[in-house]
């Protein structure tokens, strides 16, 4: 058996402590990611899902448990330095890119992910053909507007943009929260068909946060259901393709 | 004319404040108060120097380093100790009052006598106030060259990110704390380099010079941007320094009205309450228009 690249144990986290609204959030989550995973999150909400990412992220430092990446213990590794080996799309398209810089910026930024930035200059113009061939595969004419600030394109060539920023360098683990929520069906769908394509061509590990039922049966090799602040079923490869839509409906109900 | 060639001299040296606001108000995109505590700081620490015998150059260049330190105070401030960033501009443009009577040991200083960047014998063959002219063009041009250099650079670059939008820029790994420092250092050293400049063009050091000092920065920035429309970053630097000498040619005019000095502040803020209405008024009357039949 292969080891985990990273792993939560036994994390939990309390907000609000000491008073008549203490909460854990999470409650003892215990999670196994392995190299090539491809998991797909599901949950009500306030299950925990973003509370999930974000002490993955280290946006959340977890009350007690452990965070473990590649064998050593990163409780308290900052935000910036796990860019190194993570990233990740929000759900809100404003949140992924810089507005007022252009697509070709943004994904240069996102070229240097985790690295030390300094007085070299950036060398746009080498990179723009590199740029061209990506945004081409999105078919949203998005190679046509490489110089054009990013608050000036649509709610999904923006998504569409995140999605290569978080990809252009290859991260351990990409994170994805609803990235295709906020989309028309349309755009959605096809969005989340490059995501899937991507990740498979690409053997990217990843988690997936969706309230899609279809999506998160469909796309993946994993998924897991998160129930108050724990993870209540987590199905392998095999599992899952036996699922039906009604039984994930089943398990939200009995809850 | 002579009066044209002041404003316009005038224009360049407060165009450098104007610049260092623009890093932080626009760029990193939140006010900053330091500035009005860090022009006079520029000033008195320039010309306490060179009343002590430092070149005037050197004296010019402490005074950027001084107003480096007191931005870099208001960058801990924001980032670690994390009070608002207004209020910890405030702090040290308070604090910085009696920081500069302590530099100057009185309330103002005189540079009567003495020798400064603009009376260097280098420009005695030229007519009056050319020669701040002259170092503004070369002191505007030595900044904007720096800046533009940098902001093309990998670390210019994670800069302007993290003004744009800060999550973002986290989730690429970038410092945004450090960049804020960075940001705040820089733009306050350029404001007390153009305090150290003014001071010595206008003679004297007052501890009072710093009043209304944010209200002409962002006055150079909004007249800037208002003439001259949608602009890439180098551009824009540039029309912050233009805008800088439309605001003091302005300035000239109303005080040739019959104004007096005393009204300046007034002026200033009714100057730049006009430009910052002015795209709404634009709207809502089509001013544009209104302009071009008038023109016909």
């Amino acid at each position: 058996m292969t080891k985990p690249i990273f792993q939560l144990k036994n994390v939990t986290k309390t907000v609000n402590t000491g008073t008549p609204e203490e909460l854990n959030i999470l409650d003892h989550l215990n999670l196994d990611i392995y190299d090539g995973d491809f998991i797909t999150v599901l949950g009500s909400n306030g299950a925990g899902k973003s509370t999930l990412f974000n002490s993955i992220t280290g946006n959340i430092t977890p009350t007690s448990g452990d965070v473990i990446y590649k064998n050593s213990k990163i409780n308290k590794m900052s935000v910036v330095k796990r860019t190194k080996f993570l990233s990740r799309v929000f759900q809100d398209p404003k949140l992924g890119t810089a507005p007022r810089m252009t697509v070709a910026e943004n994904l240069l930024l996102a070229e240097k992910r985790g690295e030390h930035r300094l007085f070299n200059l950036r060398g746009l113009k080498k990179q723009i053909p590199l740029f061209k061939k990506i945004t081409a595969k999105m078919n949203n004419s998005l190679d046509k507007r490489l110089n054009t600030p990013t608050g000036n394109l649509s709610g999904g060539q923006r998504q569409a943009l995140s999605f290569l920023m978080a990809t252009i360098k290859r991260p351990d683990i990409l994170l994805l929260d609803e990235h295709t929520a906020a989309l028309d069906p349309n755009t959605s769908e096809k969005l989340m068909k490059i995501t899937n394509d991507t990740i498979t061509d690409e053997k990217l590990t990843c988690l997936m946060i969706t309230h899609q039922l279809e999506d998160a049966l469909k796309y993946g090799n994993r998924l897991i259901v998160l129930h108050k602040g724990t993870i209540a079923y987590d199905f392998n490869s095999d599992e899952k393709k036996k699922l039906s839509k009604e039984d994930l409906y089943k398990f939200f109900s009995e809850k | 004319m002579s009066i044209l060639v002041s404003a316009i001299g005038q224009g360049l040296l407060w165009g450098i404040i104007g610049v260092g606001l623009f890093l932080t108000f626009r760029i990193l995109d939140f006010p900053d108060m330091t500035v009005e505590g860090t022009f006079p700081m520029g000033a008195a620490t320039a010309v306490t120097a060179i009343a002590h015998g430092v070149s005037p150059l050197n004296a010019t260049i402490l005074a950027f380093i001084v107003g480096c330190l007191a931005g870099l105070v208001t960058g801990l401030l924001y980032t670690k100790a994390k009070i608002p960033v207004l209020l910890a501009g405030i702090l040290v443009m308070t604090a910085s009052y009696s920081i500069d009577l302590r530099i100057m040991g009185k309330p103002n200083q005189s540079l009567l006598g003495l020798k400064t960047l603009f009376n260097s014998p280098l420009f005695a063959k030229l007519p009056p106030y050319f020669d701040s002219i002259f170092i503004g063009i070369l002191i505007v041009a030595i900044i904007i060259a720096i800046l533009i250099y940098f902001l093309q650079t990998n670390l210019g670059q994670s800069f302007i990110a993290t003004g744009d939008n800060e999550a973002m820029a986290q989730s690429l790994g970038i410092n945004t704390d450090n960049m804020k420092i960075m940001g705040v250092s820089v733009s306050n050293g350029l404001i007390a380099l153009g305090g150290a400049l003014i001071a010595q063009n206008n003679g004297y050091s007052d501890v009072n010079m710093g009043i209304g000092i944010i209200v002409v920065a962002l006055a150079s920035i909004i007249i800037g941007e208002v003439i001259f429309g949608n602009l890439t970053m180098n551009q824009r630097l540039v029309a912050v320094i233009l805008g800088s000498i439309i605001y003091r040619i302005i300035l000239m005019i109303v005080l040739q009205l019959g104004f007096n000095a005393n009204d300046f502040n007034l002026i200033s803020s009714v100057i730049l309450a006009l430009f910052m209405s002015l795209p709404i008024l634009e709207k809502k009357y089509n001013l544009k228009r209104i302009i071009q039949r008038g023109l016909k």
